[in-house]
């Protein structure tokens, strides 16, 4: 069952891939998108099976690497954690296909994009499942490809071809730290295999390791090298710029990929070494200043953004911080449960927002939406529920998942952990305030667009004057003359389902994932210490801390009503009262600017001068064109000697004789 | 048959279908057609009757197998010819390329197109001669006897600088030979012969052994290319014809890392310990500095020379990490960049066939017009960038695996190189494959023909296969480097391993 969960979307990828062509778009999309379901179908089943069942085990398919004490193996570890995350990727992804019929219905190169779709599932299902770290790098870098491929779908758009290539570089950094920590964790255990390595992190507890000039803690150390790769794969603050450009990507993708899956990589590769982690507080503090302060960027970012995707995209990087403040505090079950729900709520809000494009025309400046709600009910009802969960109103997924990740902030007594619990409620206002500016900008109000156009961009220019160009190329090939109209039934469908996981999916699994199940439910799958007492320790926060996320929701939700429904010149207000904030804030703390000055640049400009100078003039002009040379000046004095007088010849023989026979006589008396 | 083994056989077979090319005359089309079949046909035969040694050979067993012996120069230097797990998958890999070569070559070669072929068919004589020799003298033979028809093959049917790329190519290789030459003459002094199983048990006096490392080192140091004698290899490229660049980077690159692994290291244990810190670092800057020269070129194949060079930099790195995983790791990455480099090489020779231009700048768009080949150029691409599930990861992730054991440091620097491959792999499939379809010359351009798919798929599967499965290569390795390590342990016993202490 287990191999039929994760080849299936292979055997997707391979039909669509190789035969898309003669099948048509059509079949092509028929056989990818019914194999993804029933590999989500079995997924829940094993869910049910393994997560209230069986323990641990471990599914072999064949032999990967054999070197010496090096054995690599093809292989499914098959326990609680991996089945949350099959459901995860599998559920989302049947549901991006299906949405995708819709979405993708003018696209003439639907079997590619079909194709890559599985593709990515089987990578990321390789991942989930993995038994050994070089298995999971295997599908770390496999997701890698599909993104790379995804976010360049549309390749004829070179601002598209850019970000792929963002894409790809980042994470490749952070890989660079992955690779090195699955290197060290080679050489510490003589193992890859989670099994060797769990068992025995106990006995190396108190290990060091000589690593670049630094007597490290060797758990540490293997834990901030992995933790390197997590950054990368999870966009966390400092390898998150190629996150919001990925956003070039259809919309269905950025729902798959960059907000329910692959982006939640790095928090379940931390949720899997739990083991290592839980004797490695430092590297842990590390993880929740990261986290916290991801968190609080993102969410910064967000407040100010004009592109729809964008604002989800910044909202999924602070999510992510989120989920990784609860790693850090040891609170893992919180992390885990937190990337179940958000997975249900970020994918609803995406496949929403590709709705509304859907309805515009391929248009994505909110500044050019508005009033939507009377036209496509449905998808501002789907976004509606999507916001609230995001938002964490009662009862809702996020209530139970964020809720828990501030409360375990606060219980904890790490260092670091103040800090996270301060950010992470700020945080929770400006995601309320983003969330529901989104929500306003788009759906309430005065049309901005189509035949209103002349009002409502006189309404525009007056709310929001054109303070700052927004650098998405717009795909205005449509022309905006058509009224918006509801999305087909298969966009639909999936919203409706995620709607529900939205509403409901924390009320119905916080118990086992968070609650008094939990011993039950993960069974050893992610590892507490025994020092580790956080999940006890955050029932029991004081009342104050339980209702600060709330106060802060309705907070986020009055200041947004009060922005853009009530008063909507105040933005514009604020903004040329603080440009120089605002300026920061809308162009992303000026992170790329700086890398492109940092690294692309100098990178460009160093392999240059190694390429002249270096090869050109320092090897090529001593080494072979420098002895050319000179053997061309010998040979040119040579020619010179070459008088054509005899005598001068019979001279010079005369004179080598008598030094021949000199040396003869005398090195003979010697 | 006459007396002579199967391996003699893979000699002759060459030479035979390059006499028999010798004795068509006259230059019009139907002799060129005639020459070519002969000599693709002759390439397949031994093609085959490799694999049939294959099929003779047992890859448990760390001895020397089907070996023959014949007279030759004199009573103790010999005729010798012989196999062993590091060199038969090197003689594989020479004969699967050689009829790839010959199909790149139908079209793109019309002038002395029997010359040509009869240079080709002599090379694949040469090349497999260097790995299946087990004398000293013949292996020298060999290896200096390749350079001829390689000079030939980029001095006459090369680009517009091809006098000049020759000449550079044959002066750096050659220096690097006169002094391998002098250690042969010393070797041949202290050990009173010169047949290579004698001597890989013969221990050499540790002083004399720095000065033979030494000069050994000046020759496959050059071959490899190791920094900094590696700026022959990208005029070399530039200049040769696609083939002649699969053969360069596929094979003959290749003959530099068979050197270490057959004479270096298990001949000079001592002395491959004590240089073990400059073999690191001359890795290590290569893999750097040639990543980061690759990212501003403007010549499809120059970038890819110089992408070459940084994955040999894995291969010297691995081979003197002096472990289980670096040495086996060194060996698979020889064969995957093989197989890879000579894919890309191919990959370029399709588009400069039509185009007759190798400027980055001149392309853009081919998607449109090639999805076939945009297909295959991105695995090829992305196995050139080491992607895990491609041959490429595997060589790199060992190497690394072995580099951290003898030095976190080395590794350290080395894993860069994971970072760097990225960007100019990249951007040079964006600048050619993607983008609008705007430059009017290329908006005729045809996707692949049946030659072209017949040429690049097994490639592809190949490729894609030893990155799944890539124990096929590595147990024949296997059995040869747990031999090597066992003999030469004492020396080894000084390495220092990267210290974990356990309190």
């Amino acid at each position: 069952m287990y191999q039929a969960i994760v080849f299936l979307p292979l055997v997707g990828f391979l039909v669509a891939g190789l035969f898309g062509r003669f099948l048509g778009a059509r079949a092509s999309e028929i056989v990818t998108t019914s194999l993804l379901f029933v590999s989500a179908l079995l997924s829940w089943v094993a869910f049910i099976s393994v997560g209230f069942g069986t323990e641990t085990f471990t599914v072999p398919v064949a032999r990967w690497i054999t070197s010496g004490s090096l054995v690599v193996d093809w292989a499914f570890r098959i326990d609680t954690l991996t089945v949350v995350m099959l459901v995860v990727v599998n559920t989302v992804s049947a549901l991006v296909h299906l949405y995708s019929i819709g979405y993708m219905h003018e696209d003439p190169s639907r079997p590619r994009f079909f194709a890559y779709l599985s593709l990515f599932t089987f990578a990321m299902l390789m991942l989930v499942t993995a038994d050994n770290l070089v298995q999971m790098f295997f599908g770390w870098e496999g997701v890698g490809l599909a993104s790379y491929l995804l976010i360049g779908f549309w390749y004829e758009k070179p601002s598209a071809c850019a970000a792929a290539m963002k894409a790809f570089i980042v994470n490749r950094v952070g890989d660079f730290g992955f690779m090195l920590g699955l290197l060290l964790t080679f050489v510490l255990f003589d193992s890859v295999a989670f099994s060797d390595i769990f068992s025995r992190t106990g006995e190396l507890k108190d290990a060091t390791f000589h690593f670049i000039g630094f007597e490290w803690h060797a758990l540490t150390l293997v834990s901030l090298l992995l933790f390197v790769g997590a950054m990368g794969k999870s966009a966390q603050f400092l390898l998150h710029t190629w996150l919001p450009d990925a956003m070039e990507g259809p919309t269905p993708v950025s729902a798959l990929i960059h907000a329910a899956t692959m982006v939640t990589a790095g928090v379940f590769m931390v949720a899997r070494m739990s083991p290592v982690f839980e004797y490695a507080p430092d590297a842990s503090s590390v993880v929740i200043v990261v986290g916290a302060v991801t968190a609080f960027f993102a969410a910064t970012v967000g407040l100010v953004q004009n592109d729809i995707k964008r604002v989800i995209a910044y909202s999924t990087c602070s999510q992510l911080g989120y989920m990784f403040v609860a790693l850090g505090v040891g609170a893992y079950g919180a992390g885990v449960f937190h990337l179940f729900t958000h997975a249900f709520f970020k994918a609803l809000l995406f496949l929403g927002a590709g709705s509304v494009i859907h309805a515009m025309h391929h248009e994505q400046d909110m500044r050019k939406m508005g009033g939507l709600r009377k036209y496509i009910p449905f998808t501002a009802a789907a976004m509606t529920v999507g916001t609230l969960a995001l938002t964490g109103f009662p009862f809702t997924a996020g209530f139970y998942s964020k809720d828990a990740i501030i409360e375990s902030a606060y219980a904890s007594h790490a260092p670091g952990a103040t800090f996270a619990f301060i950010a992470t409620v700020l945080a929770a206002l400006m995601t309320s305030f983003y969330s529901w500016r989104l929500y306003f900008l788009t759906f309430e109000g005065k049309p901005r667009w189509g035949s209103d156009a002349e009002e409502g961009h006189a309404h525009a220019s007056h709310a929001h004057a054109d303070h700052a160009h927004d650098d998405h190329a717009h795909d205005e090939h449509h022309g905006h003359d058509h009224t918006p109209h509801e999305s087909p039934w298969v966009m639909r469908g999936p919203l409706v389902v995620l709607s529900l996981g939205a509403l409901f999916a924390g009320l119905v699994f916080s118990g086992a994932f968070i609650g008094e199940g939990y011993d039950a439910f993960w069974k050893g799958a992610i590892f507490t210490g025994e020092h580790n007492h956080i999940l006890h320790e955050m029932h029991e926060v004081p009342l104050w801390v339980k209702l600060a996320p709330f106060v802060m929701m309705v907070a986020g939700f009055l200041i947004a009503l009060w922005f853009y429904v009530l008063d909507p010149a105040k933005p514009q207000q604020l903004a040329s009262a603080n440009p120089l904030l605002y300026r920061f804030l809308l162009n992303k703390w000026y992170i790329d600017e700086l890398y492109d000055f940092l690294f692309v640049r100098a990178a460009k400009r160093l392999g240059n001068f190694l390429w002249k100078r270096g090869d050109g003039w320092l090897i090529d002009g001593f080494g072979p064109d420098g002895v050319s040379a000179r053997v061309l000046d010998v040979t040119g004095r040579v020619v010179k000697l070459q008088s054509g007088y005899v005598y001068h010849y019979a001279f010079a023989m005369l004179v080598g004789v008598a030094a021949f026979v000199t040396w003869y006589i005398f090195g003979g008396a010697i | 048959m006459f007396g002579l083994g199967i391996l003699s056989g893979l000699l002759l077979l060459p030479l035979v279908g390059a006499a028999v090319i010798l004795t068509l005359r006259g230059d019009d089309a139907a002799v060129q057609s005639n020459a070519r079949s002969i000599a693709l046909a002759t390439t397949i035969i031994t093609f085959v009757v490799s694999l049939v040694a294959w099929g003779r050979f047992d890859a448990a067993d760390p001895a020397f197998q089907l070996v023959e012996t014949h007279p030759w120069l004199a009573e103790s230097v010999t005729f010798k010819l012989g196999v062993d797990g590091f060199s038969f998958p090197l003689v594989l890999l020479t004969t699967f390329l050689m009829p790839f070569c010959i199909a790149a070559s139908w079209n793109s070669i019309t002038s002395r197109v029997r010359a040509y072929y009869v240079a080709f068919l002599v090379l694949e004589t040469t090349l497999l001669g260097v790995f299946v020799a087990l004398d000293l003298v013949l292996f020298y033979v060999f290896f200096e006897a390749g350079l001829i028809p390689m000079f030939l093959i980029i001095g006459i049917w090369g680009g517009k600088r091809r006098i000049y790329a020759s000449f550079k190519f044959f002066l750096y290789t050659l220096l690097g030979s006169l002094l391998m030459f002098l250690a042969i003459l010393a070797m041949y002094w202290q050990a009173g012969t010169t047949d290579i199983p004698t001597l890989l048990a013969f221990k050499f006096d540790p002083n004399l052994q720095i000065w033979l490392w030494l000069a050994f080192f000046a020759s496959f140091a050059v071959k490899m290319p190791m920094w900094p004698v590696h700026t022959w290899l990208p005029d070399a490229h530039v200049e040769a014809p696609t083939a002649g660049s699969v053969i360069l980077a596929g094979i003959m690159l290749k003959m530099g890392g068979y050197g270490f692994i057959r004479f270096s290291i298990p001949m000079f244990p001592d002395a491959s310990v004590y240089f073990q810190p400059l073999v690191f670092a001359l890795s290590v800057v290569a893999i750097i500095y040639t990543s980061l020269v690759a990212l501003a070129q403007q010549d499809i194949k120059k970038l890819i020379a110089y992408s070459s060079i940084a994955h040999m930099g894995f291969v010297t790195m691995g081979l003197f990490t002096l472990t289980q995983q670096g040495i086996q790791g060194a060996m698979f990455q020889m064969i995957s960049h093989g197989l890879v480099s000579g894919a890309l090489f191919f990959a370029v020779g399709i588009i400069y066939d039509r185009m007759h231009t190798r400027e980055i700048a001149a392309y853009g768009g081919l998607v449109h017009r090639m999805p076939h080949y945009a297909v295959a150029f991105m695995i090829f691409t992305m196995a050139n960038i080491g992607l895990p599930g491609t041959s490429g990861f595997i060589g790199e992730f060992m190497t690394l695996a072995g580099a951290f054991r003898a030095n976190p440091w080395v590794a350290f620097f080395a894993a860069t190189g994971l970072i760097l491959s990225a960007p100019y792999a990249l951007w040079l499939y964006r600048r050619v494959i993607f983008g609008p379809l705007e430059k009017e010359s290329l908006k005729s351009i045809l996707d692949l023909d049946r030659r072209e798919i017949a040429s690049v798929l097994p490639l592809i599967l190949l490729i894609i296969w030893y990155g799944v499965r890539p124990d096929d290569i590595l147990n024949v390795f296997a059995p040869a480097t747990e031999h090597l390590l066992k003999s030469t342990e004492a020396a080894l016993a000084l390495v220092k391993t990267a210290a974990v202490t356990v309190q």
